[in-house]
């Protein structure tokens, strides 16, 4: 499964479990606009470490602060190469 | 009790005192009001005079209502009760009870079933209303606000404008008409703070609404110009995942309420470039301890154990103790001490000396901080625990770069039962029963716990 495909079922799983409904998703979606409170961004990135072994907030030497979908994507394609 | 300080002024007459000029206003997402208005007004729909000498539960979701209630009966009423507005229900008829209020002021429309005819039940947050009187404030009100961390039953701190208004006289150097505001709640005590800085320094305050988006709060506080704001570490990292961190341009960013760490201050010198930037201690029960502006996490060893600080703080057993005027007067709910014999309060935070810095740890008794938001490990165990199949669980704190930490949980099954088949059973079980900050995000099946000879969980595992 790629990242991409990874992240997105996360995101679902997560809105899933926390009751949140999601908007549809799409690269230019600000993520704080996409259903997604902080609780469920702090989740579905502990379950990406886990999964995928990748934790680009905390490894980065400066911190990043993803606005839309896509930027969140991004940061862990960038990640893993 | 200690005995009472100052002959200090009521809210109102800081307020007043601070000049009432039509620029001074208290916003928030439904309108905004100038200070001027109370001058001769009042937004109750309860006459003053009948509050006078009583004590009034404070039970409005709103925060402009609730803030412009308590400026009208500081120095009126007998005791403040502000209830967070996520207090549930159930608790009310306890509150009242404990606090001894006669009046309870709520925008719900059923808020206590039950009603013995002694409660009078009324509204605040209406349209000013022109009354031209000046009322008599001459009452030191007690203020009971609510700790952060309770676990059912709530627990209710007493505070007075003194103890209230104590950190403000070192606060940062804020021009006269600052304007104020806080992703905080102003119904606790961190934003009450923030509230009382604004009304008392001749300032605005933009309050924040549950319902809004960060966007557009943010939106909303740069058009009303705010220069001076506050929020946890988790908050910050919010607005600057917004894509509205640049609505506002602030000349002071405060962070208080959670271990503020270098990644966040850096990312907020990036952000905001000509921004004051600091970050400030404060609790409860303790009040504030300190405020650091030099742009490092932690804080300066020099601090500790300097008599001449308006609070003056000790490391004891590797956590922070704290003796000021600005520790609460007490529990209104029982009789447990606050402080020790020497009037030091233990924090239960945990600090570590690293150079000339002592930095945050965490807390002593485990107690995990979600964004601000505290979770008991043991309250979330015992509902886990709950399950047939669990034999024992251990609750614990999982770091978290989004808001400082979330709620993971280790399980030992009893025999012959399958994790993956309880696991969504257990989850429910805590959904029904807590907030969702408290519910465990992810559970681990382990084969066994680290249990010490006094048959506790060890924790420290």
């Amino acid at each position: 499964m790629t990242i991409r495909a990874t992240i997105i079922g996360q995101i679902k799983n997560v809105a899933g479990q926390q009751g949140k409904t999601l908007a549809p998703l799409h690269d230019e979606l600000p993520l704080l606009e996409s259903g997604l409170d902080s609780l469920c961004i702090a989740i579905i990135v502990a379950v990406l470490d886990d999964k995928l072994g990748l934790d680009p907030f905390s490894s980065a030497a400066e911190a990043p602060f993803p606005v839309t979908l896509g930027d969140f994507i991004s940061l862990y394609e960038a990640a893993s190469v | 009790m200690r005995q009472l300080l100052s002959n200090q002024r009521s809210l109102w007459d800081l307020v007043a005192a601070a000049g009432l000029p039509a620029r001074r206003f208290i916003a928030d997402a439904n309108g905004k009001m100038e200070l001027a208005q109370l001058d001769g007004g009042t937004t109750l729909d309860i006459d003053l005079e009948a509050c006078r000498d009583r004590a009034v539960v404070i039970f409005v979701g709103q925060q402009r209502a609730a803030a412009v209630a308590a400026v009208e009966l500081d120095g009126v009423a007998r005791r403040i009760v502000l209830c967070p507005p996520d207090l549930s229900p159930e608790y009310l008829p306890f509150v009242i009870a404990k606090s001894e209020a006669q009046i309870l002021l709520t925008d719900r429309a059923d808020p206590v079933s039950v009603n013995d005819g002694t409660l009078s039940v009324s509204r605040c947050g209406l349209p000013v209303a022109r009354t031209g009187l000046a009322p008599v404030r001459e009452a030191r009100s007690e203020w009971l606000l609510f700790t952060s961390g309770t676990t059912g039953q709530p627990k209710m701190l007493v505070h007075n404008l003194a103890s209230l208004t104590g950190p403000l006289d070192d606060g940062p150097h804020v021009m006269r008409d600052a304007v104020w505001s806080t992703f905080y709640d102003i119904h606790r005590y961190g934003g009450l703070q923030i509230l009382l800085r604004a009304l008392v320094g001749g300032g605005s305050m933009i309050l924040s609404e549950s319902s809004e988006t960060v966007a557009a709060f943010l939106q909303r506080a740069g058009d009303d110009g705010v220069t001076h704001i506050s929020g946890t570490p988790s908050h910050w990292r919010r607005a600057l995942m917004s894509n509205a961190a640049h609505r506002i341009t602030p000349s002071y960013i405060r962070l208080s309420g959670e271990i503020v760490d270098q990644t966040i201050l850096d990312a907020l010198r990036q952000a905001y470039p000509s921004s004051e930037i600091g970050h400030a201690y404060a609790s409860t029960e303790a009040g504030v301890a300190f405020d650091v502006r030099d742009g490092r996490a932690g804080f300066p060893a020099r601090l500790i154990g300097d008599p001449h600080a308006k609070a003056e703080m000790r490391i004891q057993d590797g956590s922070l103790w704290i003796r000021s005027s600005r520790v609460a007067w007490g529990y209104a709910d029982s009789n447990s001490a606050l402080t020790g014999e020497d009037g030091f309060i233990d924090t239960g935070d945990m600090v570590v000396l690293r150079g000339d810095r002592y930095y945050f740890v965490g807390r002593r008794e485990g107690i995990i901080n979600v964004g601000g938001r505290k979770v008991h490990p043991e309250e979330v165990e015992a509902i886990i625990n709950q399950h047939s199949g669990v034999q024992m669980s251990l609750v614990k704190a999982r770091p978290s770069p989004i808001t400082g930490a979330i709620v993971v949980a280790d399980i030992v099954l009893k025999a012959g039962q399958s994790f993956d088949a309880i696991q969504h059973e257990i989850l429910d079980y805590c959904r029904a029963s807590l907030p969702a900050h408290k519910i465990p995000a992810l559970l681990r099946e382990v084969s066994s716990l680290d249990v010490s000879v006094s048959g506790k969980i060890n924790r420290n595992a």
